[in-house]
């Protein structure tokens, strides 16, 4: 295990390590201490390690994660694992804004509440949130599941495409095209896994589950849409 | 009436164009939605001549003397600028809006002539990285097929903020080119109306866009040079917001800059032509002291060598083509060529509504020459060899245009041609490029001394 201090290290000189040496030297688990609200920490990892950050992070935590398994003892801002393609991101506090934008892949858990937006423009990865998620989460939102295990905010789904949501709270109100539809074993079986591998314990018997319409899939002046 | 009309008087405010607009907006209840840029005629390069040398400047001997046209983009933080041989960059078209063929010409004829070449919504495929020696990979609103394997791969990246034939909005993509490949790649269902966001889904406003710009570099390790681009409206206030969050290289598109597929009304009412977009952008750049430390790309309706010597003489370090680009592989043209042989499309293009000269189908998909389309039949139109050929020959034209003219204002480097080389020939272009009206010393808006 290595231990890496922020205090010492520029984010540059971090981001270097991860990205050039660690994959030499065999270390498969990291330590980051005094992560003091910095920026892009562990942005573009490739290798498949084990990272610990101690404290909160600011933008883009752990961008564009392949393989690596980052946990987060702490709070994160905007944009954790943004375009994350595997691997997973746990963060242990919040998350502000836009936590897993148009990740492809990988698993992200956010043991609080992610504010808003939260899975936009998602592209095939799951993502579980314990608690609630703010206004426009899942913003057309592609491929992928968003478990969130209490309440979301204003115009959940809105311009869905192909994602699936579950929530288990209340939904302030649904975005354009998006709707409830019933829970099908499947789905309990999906939402059971994902819990399951957030290590967060409820039931897929109390989960909704919203998908898209899809009448906005085609443009159509006689469904009254608003492109 | 004893059978005779009286005189037909046409209204120029309801003319026959706009009758057709409300009837069809009347009919359909939904806006026009259409490809390349805006019809209007605006205040353009066409507008500026060239003060060449006579008496009082010498000019270089046209065939013997060499002229540099060597172009460095990215030189602020990059450890890797771009060198290119020619300051005439290939824009971002997208595979999608473009067949796999057409971006493997792209790709040849850009390195056939050492520039650069750009990807576009909808990621990048392997035909284009591997036709092409440099390659801009574009970071969009919708990130379509955009991930680090890629980024890594890419010469240089661009944060795309938008384009001038739709300033503020995100594109749209019409089901018949969502093809199998398309859509596997934009991660969507085949065959749908694909709509893209128009804002980027991690960052919103200037100051998170530094943050996104750092996030960036530390993925590829600050090697690569990263570009914004932005559709031309508040050009100086965009250009200064750029520079200051990180940009090496600000790319503009003025309104007449084309588009695969977006409302008319767009293409038409939003936006600043190039011209005066240029002269903001430079100012702006001036105004904040980088001007050789920031390079700036323009693009929208550059069709000419004069054009490219025009943009540069007014403070560009490069431009960057697309609808002429498509124009060269032979985009509104009557026929498509395949083993030696023309074939006439004349009849496919009336099946459109529309005729050769006059199309801007290529939100259908069912591009007559084979530029803008998915439908395998329509791609093999275009052969890559063929349009590699055609798009080198036509970016050496403009070339040799731009070398002829800058030797001619007797410089020996396209870069040292300057805004003293030129004058405007009406008042609109001299107010909008701050360039005097030819024969006198005025520039309207500035006071005289």
């Amino acid at each position: 295990m290595e231990r890496l201090d922020l205090s010492r290290l520029s984010v540059r000189e971090l981001n270097q390590y991860l990205h050039h040496e660690l994959p030499k030297n065999g270390v498969d688990e990291v330590e980051i201490v005094n992560p003091s609200g910095l920026h892009s920490i562990a942005a573009g990892l490739t290798v498949p390690v084990k990272i610990r950050v101690l404290g909160h992070a600011g933008y883009f935590l752990a961008g564009m994660n392949q393989r690596a398994d980052v946990t987060v003892h702490g709070n994160v801002g905007w944009s954790v694992a943004e375009n994350m393609m595997s691997g997973s991101v746990r963060v242990k506090g919040f998350a502000s804004e836009c936590a897993g934008a148009s990740a492809h892949g990988g698993l992200l858990v956010v043991q609080g509440s992610a504010s808003s937006r939260c899975g936009i423009s998602m592209k095939g990865v799951d993502i579980v949130i314990g608690e609630d998620v703010g206004h426009m989460s899942a913003f057309m939102a592609q491929a992928g599941h968003l478990v969130v295990c209490g309440n979301a905010g204003a115009s959940l789904g809105d311009s869905l495409y192909e994602a699936v949501l579950y929530v288990r709270g209340k939904i302030h109100s649904l975005g354009a095209d998006a709707r409830e539809e019933p829970m099908m074993e499947d789905d309990y079986r999906k939402v059971d896994e994902l819990l399951r591998k957030a290590g967060i314990d409820y039931s897929s018997r109390e989960f909704k589950r919203v998908a898209s319409a899809r009448s906005l899939y085609h443009w159509n002046a006689e469904a009254g849409q608003e492109y | 009436m004893n059978g005779k009309r009286t005189a037909l008087e046409e209204s120029a405010l309801y003319n026959r164009h706009v009758l057709h607009y409300i009837h069809r907006a009347a009919e359909h209840g939904l806006y026009d939605i259409r490809g390349l840029g805006a019809k209007r005629a605006v205040p353009s390069f066409d507008d500026l001549v060239f003060l060449t040398a006579s008496l009082s400047r010498y000019p270089l001997e046209g065939y013997r003397e060499k002229c540099v046209t060597k172009t460095v983009l990215g030189t602020r933080f990059a450890k890797k600028p771009i060198e290119l041989d020619i300051p005439i960059t290939i824009a971002g078209m997208s595979f999608g809006a473009l067949s796999a063929n057409v971006k493997e010409a792209l790709g040849r004829a850009a390195s056939a002539m050492g520039t650069s070449t750009t990807t576009g919504d909808g990621g990048m495929t392997q035909e284009e990285r591997s036709s092409s020696k440099t390659l801009v990979y574009q970071c969009l609103p919708s990130r379509y097929g955009f991930n680090p394997d890629d980024l890594r791969k890419a010469d240089a990246i661009e944060v795309v903020v938008g384009q001038g034939a739709k300033p503020g909005g995100g594109g749209m993509l019409l089901g018949l080119k969502i093809s199998e490949r398309v859509a596997q790649m934009r991660t969507l269902p085949q065959g749908i109306d694909q709509r893209s966001a128009c804002r980027h889904p991690d960052w919103v406003g200037p100051d998170d866009l530094t943050i996104k710009i750092a996030e960036l570099r530390e993925i590829t390790d600050w090697q690569v040079p990263i570009y914004i681009k932005f559709g031309a409206t508040r050009v100086r206030d965009d250009v200064k917001l750029a520079v200051k969050a990180g940009a090496d290289v600000v790319v503009i598109d003025g309104m007449q800059g084309g588009t695969a597929a977006t409302q008319q009304v767009f293409i038409e009412h939003a936006g600043i032509p190039t011209l005066p977009a240029l002269r903001l952008a430079v100012e702006a750049l001036d105004e904040m002291n980088v001007r050789g430390q920031v390079q700036l790309i323009i693009s929208g309706g550059i069709r000419t060598g004069a054009d490219v010597a025009k943009a540069l003489a007014m403070g560009a370090d490069a431009v960057s083509i697309g609808q002429s680009a498509m124009m060269a592989l032979g985009c509104n043209s009557e026929t498509y060529s395949k083993d030696g042989q023309q074939f006439d499309v004349s009849q496919e293009y009336e099946k459109l509504g529309t005729a050769p000269g006059f199309c801007h189908h290529c939100h259908t998909g069912l591009c007559p020459v084979g530029v803008t389309t998915q439908l395998p039949d329509l791609e093999q139109r275009l052969q890559p060899e063929w349009g590699a050929r055609r798009l080198k020959n036509y970016l050496k034209t403009l070339n040799m245009e731009l070398t002829t003219l800058a030797r001619a204002c007797g410089k020996s480097n396209v870069h040292h041609l300057e805004r003293e080389d030129l004058v405007a020939l009406t008042v609109e272009a001299a107010a909008m490029a701050k360039i005097p009206l030819a024969g006198t010393n005025w520039i309207p808006g500035e006071s005289r001394t």
